[in-house]
């Protein structure tokens, strides 16, 4: 039988460094996009309880431990991270195998939060957005994800076909962050 | 500019695209007959006041979102999501 090999988008771009921020990609994992079925979510919150050990996400909330965990992903969705979906998830849910289909990658360092602030809208601000969020938002006019894995280190996802945008505009951003001589 | 999405809070208007009135979810019936299809295609209000639109939260949670504003104020009041119905 034929095995195929992942291959992450951004493995020949990273790692990136300017300043004190760092890119790196992040390894391809198991994600999932979940959508329960009418009359369906309790059941499904309860899976995917059982599966990654939190419920339902809120709006704006998601959080990964150890690699896993389900994040908000849009008003009828959520993205499961990490580990494939329990039968009793896909029994209460639609779910869509998205595991090669985002770049991801992780922004850290003291400029992180600079950094983010050209790259996207989104309030990035510490009191805005902390560890256990994650947005839907623009990243560079792309329609993207990111969320706050601690407070100096973001995870951000853009649809796969992008992965050279996401590193290109990231880069700029951190090299004009980096022009500031700011010391963090 | 900064729309309210009642998911995602208060967004940048970039992340959002404008279709129309919000009366575009008052569907006819089809068989409602030629003025009532004729009103929902053609006729809108244009009050110097409230009114309400509908917006897609497309960078955000891909909501449709019915945003109430003031036209004379440019003043945002409220919004709610569109799949909730009508106010
Ligand atoms: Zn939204």
């Amino acid at each position: 039988m034929v095995k195929l090999t992942p291959t992450d988008p951004c493995a020949d771009l990273l790692p990136v460094e300017h300043g004190h921020a760092v890119l790196r990609a992040v390894a391809p994992t198991d994600m999932w996009l979940v959508a329960p079925y009418n009359g369906k979510a309790k059941a499904a919150a309860k899976a995917a309880q059982k599966l990654v050990g939190q419920g339902w996400p809120d709006p704006g909330q998601g959080a990964l431990s150890d690699g896993r965990g389900l994040l908000f992903f849009g008003h009828a969705h959520a993205l499961l991270v990490g580990v494939a979906p329990s039968k009793d998830l896909m029994k209460s849910a639609a779910v869509t195998d998205q595991s090669d289909a985002w770049a991801v990658v992780d922004l850290s360092g003291d400029a992180a939060r600079d950094v983010l602030a050209r790259v996207t809208p989104l309030d990035v601000r510490p009191a805005a957005f902390g560890p256990g969020q994650c947005a839907r938002c623009d990243i560079a006019h792309m329609q993207g994800a990111i969320v706050c894995l601690a407070p100096q280190q973001f995870r951000l996802m853009v649809f796969r076909s992008m992965a050279k945008t996401l590193v290109h505009d990231v880069t700029v951003a951190m090299e004009s962050v980096a022009a500031l001589g700011k010391t963090a | 500019m900064k729309i309210p999405c009642p998911l995602c809070g208060a967004r940048d208007s970039r992340e959002f695209s404008y279709l129309g009135h919000a009366g575009l979810l008052d569907r006819p019936a089809p068989d409602a007959g030629d003025a009532a299809w004729d009103d929902y295609l053609h006729n809108r209000d244009n009050p110097a006041g409230v009114t309400e639109d509908l917006w897609s939260h497309d960078y955000g949670c891909a909501a449709w979102v019915v945003v109430t504003r003031n036209t004379a104020t440019h003043g945002i009041l409220s919004s709610r999501l569109a799949k909730d119905g009508a106010a």
